[in-house]
């Protein structure tokens, strides 16, 4: 979907600002730092996946979205999450106590777990038995594609022609994935002239992407 | 989660809400607060961009770990101890004196948390996140980095979960440099693409802070 999150090449959202390098602290406040914790932790129960994840945080008003700060929209993904999986309730969340006990029979992660699976990772890819359909130096344009559901394919370049620079080999497909499908696609790096995307070029600027093969044709 | 939930229902501050989150889900066994501070620990203490200028710096005095790590970042890097989460496809992109490669994740906040932790807050921002893509020089002006109209700008949005990073250039000056000393000179915005890497006169000026 073309959310608020869908943010390449919006225009109006101001100077960047950074904070001096040296100065930055990893969290700005204790409140950052335990949504961060929890959604990690929420994450090793194993009820969804990471393009899950990504999609509470995208179904929200747009303006909600730009308003809020950035752990802001963790809270509001991860607390979807819980509710959507029937961790726990509307009530629970409001008053902050347990009202109902947890039925399902999950596994949670102890101290010692948690290295390991940080450490391990959640690696995406998977060996396709199709060859890939792209070679890297084809002319390919993104297809359009306004959907509702998740999608990793942005606006931005949506009816774009560009050319493949790199086959990643197979990868999850995050449009399926979201839909609690293991599904493998050929993924890419597509590379645009800033000319093709924006219409003037004379930056000498270019844009690479990665794009799965469902979303791309040939041009 | 309606959008108004915080005009109607209380507690309407966030830190109060987290903190009302986290003893729900402590008291329902959902989730063990040793784990929690533990995930909380290595990403505060233990990851950050210290890792990625090891990496950086092996790769700049040392020819046969550089050709790897262009090949098979993954590889290369997990040769060096950095592996896991949200640095599972890692693939490194070389700084020449005609192409300089700038790292963005338009659609949320996709960084290689193994070399370089966590990203900072105006990686996370909307004005980065629009911008990197259709201004990518202006971006870097904004960061103090001016680079000749005939350099390529190379931008990588990361929309799936291969992760990029940059090899910044090695700074002239630093030839007879050994591999500790030159990862002084490796900053996390170096190794986005916002910045080069520092030259040696901008140690003895600057604090050291990159952790």
């Amino acid at each position: 979907m073309q959310g608020g999150h869908d943010l390449g090449g919006k225009q109006g959202l101001g100077p960047i600002d950074p904070e001096p390098e040296s100065e930055e602290p990893v969290f700005h406040s204790e409140w950052e730092r335990r949504i961060f914790g929890i959604t990690l932790a929420a994450g090793m129960l194993g009820q969804w996946n990471i393009d899950q994840s990504r999609f509470a945080r995208e179904r929200q008003h747009p303006a909600d979205y730009l308003r809020n700060s950035y752990y802001e929209n963790w809270y509001e993904g991860v607390c979807k999450l819980l509710l959507e999986n029937g961790l726990i309730s509307e009530t629970e969340l409001l008053n902050g106590t347990v009202s109902e006990p947890v039925v399902s029979e999950l596994r949670v992660p102890s101290r010692e777990d948690v290295e390991k699976i940080l450490n391990s990772g959640g690696p995406t890819q998977m060996e396709l038995e199709s060859p890939p359909k792209f070679q890297p130096g084809d002319q390919v344009r993104v297809n359009r594609n306004y959907t509702n559901g998740h999608t990793r394919a942005p606006a931005y370049v949506q009816g774009c022609i560009g050319e493949i620079a790199m086959h990643h080999g197979g990868h999850v497909f995050p449009d399926a994935n979201v839909k609690g499908q293991l599904q493998g696609e050929h993924l890419y790096a597509v590379r645009f002239s800033s000319k093709n995307l924006w219409g003037y070029g004379n930056d000498n600027s270019e844009v690479t992407i990665d794009l799965w093969e469902p979303y791309l044709a040939k041009a | 989660m309606s959008h108004d939930h915080d005009h109607t229902e209380p507690p309407s501050d966030i830190a109060l809400r987290v903190k009302a989150l986290e003893s729900l889900l402590i008291e329902k066994g959902l989730v063990d607060p040793a784990a929690l501070d533990e995930i909380i620990d290595n990403y505060e203490h233990r990851v950050g961009p210290r890792n990625g200028a090891h990496v950086v710096a092996k790769a700049w005095v040392d020819q046969d770990f550089k050709q790897r790590l262009l090949e098979d970042a993954t590889g290369a890097v997990a040769s060096l101890g950095y592996s896991g989460r949200q640095g599972e496809h890692l693939q490194v992109v070389e700084n020449t004196p005609g192409l300089h490669n700038l790292v963005v994740c338009t659609l949320c906040s996709c960084y290689p948390w193994t070399v370089l932790g966590l990203p900072p807050a105006w990686y996370k921002s909307a004005p980065y996140r629009s911008r990197a893509v259709s201004e990518p020089r202006a971006v870097l002006e904004e960061f103090g980095t001016q680079l000749p109209q005939d350099v390529t700008i190379r931008v990588w949005d990361s929309t799936s979960e291969m992760r990029y990073l940059v090899l910044p250039i090695r700074p002239t000056g630093t030839e007879d440099w050994t591999e500790e000393q030159l990862q002084k000179l490796v900053t996390r915005n170096s190794m986005i693409g916002v910045e080069l890497a520092r030259v040696p006169g901008e140690l003895e000026s600057q604090p050291q802070g990159n952790n």
